[in-house]
């Protein structure tokens, strides 16, 4: 249920009277090696190893520091102590997230081994393992064998899987917080069914941070009862005690706290201050251009020359290797980073978590702040620095969670179909299989525990033949049924289609981005050659052209595209799409200008000055938690508690009071107001900017068949304003309109689906799924050049299947992963059922304080998702300006 | 995130608003919003890469995309012939996704070519994808000089005035105030004209990229887009890469 924290679970360790020493005692061995360091086992260590002796699958909760890593093998190794040396089998195998987390735990593993001289070998197994080191593993496999969720399900597809995994005793789930509520965790999910399978007395050990629901994950790490029964088995749960609490604060700037904005560039002498005085600072940020931009602000006031790195997705990766590697060897001072660093890995001696811009979640900003200190007895620093008024009131909220231990991890969804087809066809091309079977193993699986027959069978008939009511495509089925009743691939073709596939990771199409040299040639030159251009070393390149109004800057530096410069990253598609040549962007520390997009590579030039032109892109941006928002509000209306807050936002509050209203903690306020030649609507449902993206789409939707001639809406994580030419709010005073039936449930009807048909979001939410499904092979680096032969965009095949076929098994998926991606629509069907009936309209003759941050947005982020036809008029207008031709309109 | 939009633009247009109307090496033609190029004085009709049972060729490849390309193709094929009533019909080749195509073509698709190709003459050109077509749906030929123009699959580099062709797929990115979307496109400059592809699964090519250039001279390009239900004249200044 979204909206709801339960109260925090403390569990004992369930290790009861019926104990007995044997099961808690460590070998010699082991004790001798614990005292030799100076340590003594953990309770939940032992606690778990219990729970293991006795075949049992278990919870480990533990904060980062408490030896969490060594409490999940220390079962295995124990085993192994014990045991023979088994040359032929494997018997644990570790999963992580992250390639690099499997590589660091096997490292840090390789220690005790050496010490206590145990005969366990411990490889990895990760995209980068070579192919002479895999087929080794195969015939030759470790004793314990790291790796990641799409090796696990590569080898399950592989027709030697049965065999290596049959001596399986232990699997270990790391993370598993940030796994389980996943598209991968749905495949790890199903990869974990079929281990079951084949080796029905292994156990499992899931490793992970407080969460909001343990019970969830309990479920996760044990088989489902199938049928009737509505018993759900839970592994165990062993909990490790709470470290000390974190040091929690919010900066209290002393400069004018900004209206909007999420860069803080206020607050960069404080931030620098803080950097100062600490050994290693990592400073958070939520979005990669936040990070470029606290990066370059640091860097402008950094006289020391402190050592300031920069880690975002989207920088090279030898780039990041190269950060990581001096964090680790203690040369760094600071890195700004994003949520490229947020997973287990041990950077360092971190000794302080600065927090830039909203934390969006409580358990997120607690599992950041994690990162600090990684010794259990002293408590972590971490600093929060808002960077506008509201990003202040979420602060408040999370250091308020933090200190009850509140959590709002994601809730669990069922398993996504498009998965449930990529792991039937990866089934398939391990061994035949028999329907029946599969779908009572795929159903073992808590994601896919209520998954019908129907929908299993659905996503059958789709890896089979596409599953389409027009039939057709049997002779080319990906998979057949024989006499015998088996279904067996193809054609090893197939299996090989389905081995580049594997993963649900789906990069947006991104372009590289190459520095190129900016050869100056004259403007006029340009102008007279037009279109593209041979340069005398024989490359093609594009003039810059100037595309409406770009600046003059472009003059200087458009120059000869020349190949073959460094790489500096990647960019996503649609943000460069967005640029026309001669714009400028921040981009891995330094300020860039477009050149032009040639053989889908993004060429840039280093560029003048100190204010690019396009401020920001969009990249990983996380909505606000339900549970952040609830508390938000909670604050809002009652001013009691406005002391804890820093002044000016309280004044700024006061004057909200005093002038419209407080937003009500559970109903929504809605402010209409003019202001130039428009009217304006201002609802504060605090859903996170998604939610209320979707909720502008559809409102506007609704007013403009009301007559109210909306002409466009911004949207932020608190607000949502809508500009008309009609005056809504005189309306609604009349009685001419309801603003209860503006807001009523029913717009998630045909409105929505209406929309659904256009959507860009949705498009792209159907995108993913066709290729996760395996309906469209990926596109890999390098097949780029023959894509337009072999590839169809998959916004067409959205527009003919909801054409043809409406309940198609990849719609359906596509439908599911709109409730809670891109278009949150379950959340905000949970917000328009709790305003029912609560809505408070303030009818105002001018701004109030409260709308300021939201109105400030209009006009400086980025524009997305334009209507086709708005954008097409728009263009032509120029044509009639510039009166081209004698042509007829 | 900023969002605009105008419901001047929603409004439904009139058939000649919904069009543009230009002049090809000094032949009147007409831009429908469907794809199709017509040539009002002559009672033509022009379509390019139809691309019919591509996704049957996808699927013979083990994509199976949805089967139903060929109808959509069809039925929008119907519909412009259908407001336009076209003497004359020439298809500038790529009609077919690929030789085979006429093994996997549904009895019921062929059907309805065939009613659609009743009572009028049908020029098939032929492409790279379909240098045969299926069986009894006529003849082909390379090119065709018919109403002061010339028709082709693929466009000839250099001059080539009154050259109307298909092959590259065009489309474009459109920058405004409000954003940027793609679109395809037909792109002309008063001597040569290349038409958007027809078909269902057909993708676009931006036409600013390096496939179109030497096609058109620099001054007075223009990219006649294609909105929901309307086409656009945008000049190439507006349109990015």
């Amino acid at each position: 249920m979204p909206g709801t924290v339960l109260p925090r679970l403390r569990y004992v360790p369930q290790v009861t009277k019926r104990k007995t020493d044997s099961e808690t005692s460590l070998p010699p061995q082991f004790a001798g090696w614990f005292a030799a360091r100076g340590w003594s086992p953990r309770a939940h260590q032992l606690a778990l190893l219990a729970q293991a002796r006795r075949g049992n699958s278990a919870l480990l909760i533990a904060p980062t520091g408490a030896g969490k890593t060594l409490a999940g093998f220390l079962p295995s190794l124990v085993d192994l102590a014990g045991m023979r040396r088994n040359l032929s089998g494997l018997h644990t195998l570790y999963i992580s997230p992250l390639k690099a987390l499997a590589v660091d735990v096997a490292r840090n593993l390789e220690t005790p081994v050496r010490e206590m001289n145990l005969p366990v070998r411990i490889e990895t197994r990760t995209g980068d393992t070579s192919a002479s080191k895999r087929q080794r593993q195969r015939r030759m496999p470790p004793d314990i064998l790291l790796t990641t969720p799409e090796q696990l399900t590569l080898l399950i597809g592989s027709a030697d899987g049965a065999h290596l995994f049959a001596t399986l005793r232990h699997v270990v789930l790391d993370e598993l917080h940030a796994i389980a509520t996943s598209k991968r965790g749905d495949l790890l999910a199903l990869a974990l069914a079929h281990l079951r399978t084949i080796a029905p007395s292994m156990t499992v050990i899931g490793l992970s941070a407080t969460v909001r629901d343990p019970d969830e994950l309990r479920r996760y790490l044990v088989a489902q009862d199938s049928g009737e029964s509505k018993k759900k088995p839970m592994a165990w749960l062993v909990e490790a005690p709470g470290g000390a609490k974190a040091q929690l604060s919010m900066l209290d700037t002393r400069e004018r706290l900004p209206w909007s904005g999420h860069s803080a560039l206020h607050a960069m002498e404080e931030i620098f201050a803080a950097i100062r005085q600490a050994r290693l600072t990592l400073v958070f940020v939520n979005t990669r251009a936040q990070a470029e931009a606290v990066f370059q602000q640091l860097w402008s006031i950094n006289d020391d020359n402190l050592p300031i790195a920069l880690h975002h997705g989207s920088l090279d990766a030898g780039q990041r290797r190269k950060v990581e590697a001096a964090m680790v060897a203690g040369k760094l001072k600071a890195v700004v980073c994003t949520s490229t660093l947020d997973l287990g890995i041990d950077w360092g001696d971190v000794d302080l978590v600065i927090n830039v811009g909203a934390p969006k979640g409580a358990s997120r900003i607690a599992q950041r702040i994690g990162r600090a200190n990684h010794r259990l007895d002293e408590p972590s620093l971490a600093l929060l620095v808002p960077a506008n008024r509201f990003e202040v009131l979420e602060c408040r909220a999370a250091i308020d969670a933090a200190a009850e231990g509140a959590q709002d991890t994601p809730v669990l969804r069922a398993g996504a179909l498009d998965v449930l087809c990529q792991h039937i066809m990866g089934l398939a091309c391990a061994a035949p299989f028999h329907a029946d079977q599969v779908y009572r193993e795929v159903t073992s699986a808590e994601p896919y525990a209520d998954l019908s027959r129907e929908e299993f069978d659905a996503a059958l008939q789709f890896v089979a033949n596409g599953g389409y009511a027009l039939g057709g495509y049997d002779r080319f089925a990906k998979i057949k049924q024989r006499n015998d009743g088996l279904w067996r691939v193809a054609n090893p073709r197939v299996a090989q289609s389905w081995r580049m596939n594997v993963g649900t990771i789906v990069e947006s199409d991104e372009l590289k981005v190459r520095l190129v040299r900016a050869r100056k040639i004259a403007m006029s030159m340009i102008a007279e050659q037009g279109g593209p251009v041979r340069s005398r070393s024989g490359s093609l390149y594009y003039p810059s052209r100037l595309a409406g109004g770009a600046p003059d800057m472009s003059k200087a530096y458009t120059g000869v595209v020349g190949r073959g410069g460094r790489v500096l990253g990647k960019i996503e598609e649609y943000f460069l799409e967005t640029l026309a040549p001669g714009d400028t962007f921040l981009f891995g520390g330094e300020i860039l200008a477009l050149q032009g997009i040639v053989e889908g590579e993004a060429l840039v030039v280093r560029a003048p000055g100190d204010a690019p032109k396009v401020p920001s892109y969009a990249g990983g941006k996380f909505p606000l938690s339900t549970y952040l928002a609830e508390r938000v509000r909670k604050m809002l209306s009652s001013p009691k508690g406005w002391d804890s807050l820093p002044e000016q936002v309280g004044d700024w509050l006061k004057l909200q009071k005093r002038f419209s209203a407080l937003p009500p903690s559970s109903g929504m306020l809605v402010e209409t107001f003019p202001r130039g030649e428009r009217h304006y609507l201002v609802a504060y449902p605090f859903e996170g900017r998604l939610a209320h993206q979707t909720l502008g789409m559809l409102l506007t939707r609704r007013m403009e068949r009301l007559g109210l001639k909306p002409q466009g809406f911004v949207a932020n994580d608190y607000a949502l304003g809508i500009w008309s030419l009609a005056d809504t709010g005189a309306r609604a005073k009349n009685g001419l309109l309801s603003m209860a039936e503006l807001f009523a449930q029913d717009m998630l009807g045909d409105d929505l689906e209406e929309w659904l048909q256009e959507s860009a979001l949705m498009k792209r939410t159907f995108r993913n799924c066709a290729i996760i499904a395996g309906l469209i092979e990926r596109r890999y680096p390098g097949k780029e050049k023959s894509s337009r032969q072999v590839t169809i965009s998959t916004d067409l095949v959205y527009d003919v299947l909801r054409r043809h076929e409406p309940d198609h098994i990849l719609l359906r998926a596509a439908r599911a992963d709109a409730m809670t991606g891109l278009l949150d629509l379950e959340r905000l069907a949970a917000m328009l059922s709790r305003i029912a009936g609560r809505i408070v309209h303030k009818h105002l003759e001018r701004i109030s304080p409260l709308a300021v941050p939201v109105m400030l947005e209009i006009g400086r982020e980025p524009v997305a998702g334009a209507v086709l036809d708005q954008v097409l008029a728009e263009a032509a207008e120029t044509l009639v300006e510039e009166a081209i031709g004698s042509r007829v309109f | 995130m900023a969002h605009g939009f105008s419901s001047a633009v929603r409004r439904a247009a009139s058939d000649e608003a919904r069009c543009q109307t230009f002049a090809v090496n000094g032949t009147r033609v007409v831009a429908d919003p469907s794809g199709a190029l017509i040539l009002p004085d002559c009672a033509t009709l022009v379509v390019a890469d139809l691309h019919f049972e591509k996704g049957s060729a996808f699927a013979a490849r083990g994509q199976l995309v949805p089967p139903y390309d060929t109808a959509a193709t069809l039925a929008r094929l119907m519909h412009v012939i259908a407001s336009h009533a076209p003497r004359i019909v020439i298809a500038l080749g790529d009609s077919f996704h690929d030789e085979r195509a006429g093994e996997r073509f549904s009895a019921a698709d062929r059907g309805r070519l065939g009613a659609l190709m009743s009572g009028r003459e049908w020029v098939w050109i032929r492409g790279n994808h379909d240098p045969e077509i299926p069986d009894g749906l006529g003849d082909t030929c390379a090119e065709l000089c018919h109403g002061g123009l010339t028709f082709r699959h693929e466009p000839q580099r250099g001059s080539a005035p009154g050259e109307v062709a298909g092959h590259l797929h065009p489309a474009a990115r459109v920058i405004s105030a409000s954003g940027s979307v793609r679109a395809r496109c037909f792109v002309a400059d008063g001597s040569r004209c290349i038409l958007p592809a027809f078909g269902a699964y057909t993708g676009g090519l931006n036409f600013r990229s390096p496939a179109f250039a030497g096609l058109f001279v620099a001054a007075g390009i223009t990219a006649y887009v294609i909105g929901s239900d309307r086409v656009y004249a945008i000049p190439e200044s507006r349109c990015g890469f």
